[in-house]
């Protein structure tokens, strides 16, 4: 009976903090919308966010933008053959990017890269008094600290994954045309006739979520972590698997919606 | 116990009324006043019920055993930390239920010295001491460069503006965060624990600096220190923390006369290190 009760107990704790960290997330994420309305604009602390979150997860994204096509265009043109329909491959290399691949894959790359420095960086912070220090200032940390790197993520996140599809879309073209002797017309000709603006914008929907999810969840672990080493690498590793299983989960559901 | 201990615990006790003393002719009146002041973390009661008054324009330094709560007691009073119950007071305005524009009026007032100086690290010294300037008064550039300029030399600085906080020794950094502190040339000055970590002569210098600053530009100050003796010398009065409460405040002279067990302990530990 007492077991019985210590785990109940135990499930009523747990559920009360998860509602409150769902609270205290959402009150963050709130909050840092408020003060991003609020004068000044930080357009260079933006424009520097924008190159760390941005310009330097380029090289990563297009590495895996360029296997991700690659192996797509290896992997269609093989079952496409099986079919006669090797035609098609450039619809599938394309509705499959940038639908899916694109914004999961490039957000995920991002996460990875950007995402844990954001909350060991604001962690940092936190831990040495600099996130108080801005405080005492009579400085909003939200405002200057996170709005700047969810901003940058919003429009960083969506030009990313542009560029993952165009260059996953060109992986797929050099192995299953260059390398395979795919028709090349026909690469082109099935990608133009499968694709449709919908599919663009849907990417662009999901890209912008996913951007807004990487950076909240970053930022709000590395602003509430606790005051020790330990405690700050526990918040990065929650950090980027929280915010990968949330791009999953919510890509899930946007392509219920979208489709 | 001497007059003046005396008086300035009537004074603290005085304060444990909720409202807050007009600004009079008194000898003593207080610049920031702790009625009341609790705090837990979690299980653990770190201030039970803190009555404190800072007189303005002295240096009040607060001592007490380590892990007492002194620096939460010092971010209560800038509102980085809210009590559990009690009161803070700061010129007449309650600010525990103070938030966002309300707050930074009054914190716009204070300066902060942190134990780790709180340096931003991707700026450099000289950005970092501008970095108040260029936020909160927008001042024009050259402007900006003289005053930070200035605060540098004061602090013994001069030239090392370029570098970042990390090819910076403890005491220099130190010396930047209180270039920081008084750039704004703040009302209100809180250190908490500005030597930790320095060698003796390196804390002599930190403490002969704030001094001379506080002569200087005559803010008041607030500083948690375990430095025993030498806060005796540079602080005009001294309180102890333990036990989460105050349990003494006196000028330094009647403070190292007390009769309170606590306080000679303390003082006697102190000098013998």
């Amino acid at each position: 009976m007492l077991m019985l009760t210590a785990g109940i107990e135990r499930i009523g704790r747990t559920t009360l903090f998860l509602i409150g960290e769902m609270g205290r997330m959402l009150l963050f994420l709130l909050s840092t919308f408020a003060w991003l309305l609020r004068p000044p604009l930080r357009p260079f602390q933006i424009l520097k966010q924008l190159h760390f979150i941005g310009f330097k997860s380029t090289f990563v994204v297009v590495l895996t933008a360029a296997f991700t096509g690659m192996v797509l265009g290896l992997q269609g043109y093989y079952t496409l053959r099986k079919y006669g329909s090797e035609a098609a491959l450039g619809a599938a290399v394309a509705l499959s990017i940038i639908r899916e691949l694109g914004p999961v894959l490039a957000s995920l790359m991002v996460t990875a890269r950007a995402g844990s420095a954001m909350t060991a960086e604001i962690g940092i912070m936190r831990i040495t008094e600099q996130i108080d220090a801005l405080d005492t200032m009579a400085i909003s940390p939200l405002q200057y600290l996170i709005s700047p790197k969810i901003v940058a993520a919003l429009i960083g996140v969506p030009l990313l994954v542009a560029i993952f599809d165009v260059v996953g879309i060109y992986g797929g073209y050099v192995v299953g045309v260059d390398l395979l002797g795919g028709n090349s017309g026909a690469y082109w000709n099935s990608l133009e006739s499968a694709v449709e603006w919908k599919d663009v914008y849907g990417g662009i929907w999901k890209s912008i979520s996913f951007g807004l999810i990487v950076s909240w969840i970053c930022c709000y672990k590395g602003y509430y972590t606790r005051m020790s080493a330990e405690g700050l690498g526990a918040a990065t590793t929650e950090a980027v698997v929280l915010a990968s299983v949330l791009i999953l989960i919510w890509d899930y559901f946007l392509t219920s919606v979208l489709l | 116990m001497s007059g003046k201990m005396s008086l300035a615990r009537e004074v603290c006790s005085c304060s444990v009324t909720h409202h807050p003393s007009p600004i009079t002719h008194h000898w003593f009146v207080a610049v920031i006043r702790l009625v009341g002041v609790e705090k837990n973390f979690g299980n653990q009661q770190v201030l039970r019920g803190v009555n404190l008054t800072i007189p303005p324009g002295k240096l009040t330094t607060v001592i007490g055993p380590s892990g007492e709560g002194k620096s939460v007691l010092l971010k209560h009073m800038i509102g980085l930390l809210q009590p559990d119950r009690g009161e803070v007071w700061v010129d007449g305005v309650e600010i525990t239920r103070l938030r966002g524009k309300a707050l930074n009026e009054v914190r716009k007032r204070f300066a902060m010295l942190f134990q780790g100086a709180a340096l931003f690290d991707s700026l450099t010294v000289f950005e970092n001491v501008a970095f108040p300037l260029r936020e909160k008064l927008r001042l024009p550039e050259p402007d900006v460069a003289r005053r930070v300029e200035e605060k540098l030399e004061q602090v013994g600085l001069s030239g090392m503006g370029h570098k970042y906080p990390a090819e910076l020794s403890g005491g220099m950094k130190k010396r930047a965060g209180l270039a920081r502190a008084l750039v704004m040339e703040p009302e209100i000055i809180l250190f908490d624990e500005p030597t930790t970590g320095l060698d003796p002569l390196m804390a002599k210098t930190i403490h002969d600096l704030i001094l001379a600053m506080h002569r200087k530009f005559g803010f008041t100050a607030v500083m948690v220190s375990h430095e025993i003796p030498e806060i005796f010398s540079i602080s005009d009065w001294v309180a102890m923390l333990k036990d989460g409460k105050i349990v003494a405040m006196a000028p330094p002279t009647e403070f190292q006369r007390s009769a309170d067990q606590a306080v000679r302990e303390f003082i006697a530990v102190g000098i013998e290190v």
